[in-house]
């Protein structure tokens, strides 16, 4: 597999402020990644300053093994940062065309990314013209018109209403199943799952997770618990090697597996020690779960 | 170099106030063959302003340049925004990612100014040709062409005073901002000249030893007032005593100092381009 990105201890500092602090990911051609992380955690910056748009601190990046000076680079790549910016005064046919001619190649293209996106009746529009979402499909439309290598988004469904939130993301697991490399910036959780195969997560600029999105949830899931006699189950759970963590929530307690462990194998020991259940639940976290989780643990 | 220039007239010609602006800027110019036609004939006062040597041969190339140089607001009003416009749009942002380097974010803007100025020297090559052939009393082929280097003087101050305007567009984002800083910079320049020149009381050449390197006074410089260089004027100045014998010239140094605040500015403006955080 060829590395279309790779980011070594990058770094961004705004006066006091670090954006993004020692950084270091790669990206492999065919894979759909996700940064995830809270509004703040560098993930913008990090896409500028690979994007020739913010300068780093310190650190390095490297297109495409690093061969090409990254202005050339950036004419094999599509990327679309928070909202879109176009000449307002000239119509998507001819913004397009503009593009074409920063990226050096040929305008025959431009009528068949407008269909993909589904704007090639409003081609002679205005950009001024346009609502938000149609916006952002012309970026998308835009940024696809080199068929790039590798296609980065940026927020991509960020103030749209339902609708619109629909049509991109449906746009870009088209886009996905075409084979196209895709990295896409979120703090939606779920936009991050339904399209994306590996995730780097980032907190305050740091990375605290990279790696496929099915095995970022490590965990051996937890039981949900209720009994009559709830101390001597909090007090069997605590003595419990398996058990790691045990929260207490009114009635309900929640037990966190150290390794895993069948409900059937629970129940047994609950028994076996006097306790009877009343309620016995085996449960894995949410992707959502997972994600406060990993963000909260250094907080 | 094409390519660039391309992209630039893509984002100029379809924007409508830029274009109205360009157009008008070349119908002006053009217009500057209408002052043949004042004519003042009321009773025993006859005047006819083209009668009064202002298209003779040479002198009109030194006339029509500096007329002509006097529009150039026009142009500097399209170069800030263009400028200031794709800070607003964010576009300059886009066409970074999009894979134009900052170098040739900068060279496409010089580039388009540059030929905005030779279109201009053209213009205006075209038009004092066909005025001084139809009023010039003067066509020997010699007079004709000589003191053609206000035209060089011509390109050189476009050239110099449209790149100080890209800088303002990039220093200072807003285009309206940036053309009231304009202003503001001519009137600080102004009162630094008269400070020098009464308050400090430098001797007579020492002032202008100083005031020749300010970069707006350094292009007027290129190209000094012609009026007084006319029969008229010299007349009436003979009469109240008065005997104007300035240097109306264009020097290799001036036309030096321009170029080297062109170049100031547009490294100026690649630097603070590449400095900052989009």
């Amino acid at each position: 597999m060829s590395t279309i990105l790779t980011i070594s201890n990058l770094t961004k500092k705004y006066g006091y402020l670090t954006a993004v602090n020692n950084l270091s990911f790669t990206i492999e051609k065919g894979n759909v990644y996700g940064i995830l992380g809270p509004n703040g955690s560098g993930k913008s910056t990090t896409l500028g300053i690979t994007l020739n748009v913010v300068n780093k601190t310190s650190g390095n990046f490297q297109w495409f093994n690093g061969d090409l000076s990254t202005h050339e680079a950036l004419k094999k790549v599509g990327a679309i940062i928070e909202r879109p910016n176009f000449y307002p005064y000239m119509s998507a046919y001819k913004n397009l065309k503009l593009v074409c001619k920063i990226k050096d190649i040929a305008e025959e293209k431009i009528d068949e990314k407008l269909e993909l996106v589904g704007l090639i009746e409003r081609k002679h529009s205005k950009f001024k013209t346009f609502s938000l979402g149609m916006k952002q499909r012309l970026a998308i439309a835009s940024a696809l018109l080199n068929d790039p290598e590798i296609l980065i988004l940026d927020e991509p469904t960020n103030g749209l209403d339902p609708q619109g939130i629909h049509q991109i993301r449906s746009l870009i697991k088209e886009i996905a199943n075409k084979g196209t490399t895709i990295l896409l910036a979120s703090h939606l959780l779920d936009e991050v799952e339904k399209v994306c195969t590996h995730v780097v997560v980032l907190r305050k600029g740091e990375k605290l997770y990279e790696g496929p999105v099915d095995q970022m949830i490590t965990s051996n899931g937890f039981f949900e618990l209720k009994a009559e006699n709830t101390d001597a189950l909090i007090n069997f759970l605590n003595t419990n090697p398996n058990i790691k963590d045990v929260k207490v929530n009114g009635d309900l307690i929640t037990a966190f597996l150290d390794q895993p462990m069948l409900s059937s194998t629970l129940n047994k020991l609950c028994f076996d020690n006097g306790i009877n259940l009343s309620h016995l639940v085996l449960r894995k976290e949410s992707l959502e779960e997972q994600f406060l989780q990993l963000t909260d643990q250094l907080s | 170099m094409l390519r660039l220039l391309n992209i630039e007239l893509i984002k100029l010609w379809n924007n409508r106030s830029s274009k109205v602006l360009i157009l008008a800027y070349f119908i002006l110019l053009t217009s500057i063959a209408l002052i043949a036609s004042i004519k003042f004939d009321i009773g025993p006062v006859k005047f006819h302003l083209a009668e009064q040597g202002i298209f003779d041969f040479p002198y009109i190339w030194h006339f029509n340049t500096y007329v002509a140089a006097s529009l150039k607001f026009f142009l500097a009003i399209v170069i800030v925004s263009m400028m200031a416009n794709e800070y607003s749009n964010k576009t300059i942002k886009q066409n970074l990612i999009d894979g134009l380097s900052k170098k040739e974010f900068i060279a496409s803007k010089f580039v388009t100014v540059s030929v905005f100025a030779l279109v201009s020297t053209v213009f205006v090559f075209i038009i004092t040709l066909i005025l001084g052939f139809a009023f010039s009393d003067i066509t020997e082929l010699y007079h004709v062409f000589s003191d053609t280097e206000y035209l060089l003087a011509f390109f050189v101050k476009l050239v110099g005073f449209f790149s100080f305007c890209l800088f303002l567009g990039i220093l200072i984002k807003r285009s309206a901002f940036a053309l009231g800083f304009l202003f503001v910079w001519f009137i600080i320049e102004k009162i630094a000249y008269g400070l020098l020149r009464w308050e400090i009381e430098l001797t007579e050449n020492s002032w202008r030893t100083i005031t020749q390197f300010f970069p707006l006074e350094s292009m007027s410089n290129l190209i000094v007032e012609p009026g007084s260089r006319l029969g008229a004027a010299k007349e009436l100045a003979k009469q109240v005593g008065e005997d104007f014998n300035f240097d109306y010239s264009v020097h290799w140094y001036q036309i030096v100092i321009v170029l080297a605040w062109t170049a100031l500015f547009i490294y100026g403006s690649y630097k603070l381009l590449q400095k900052r955080d989009l």
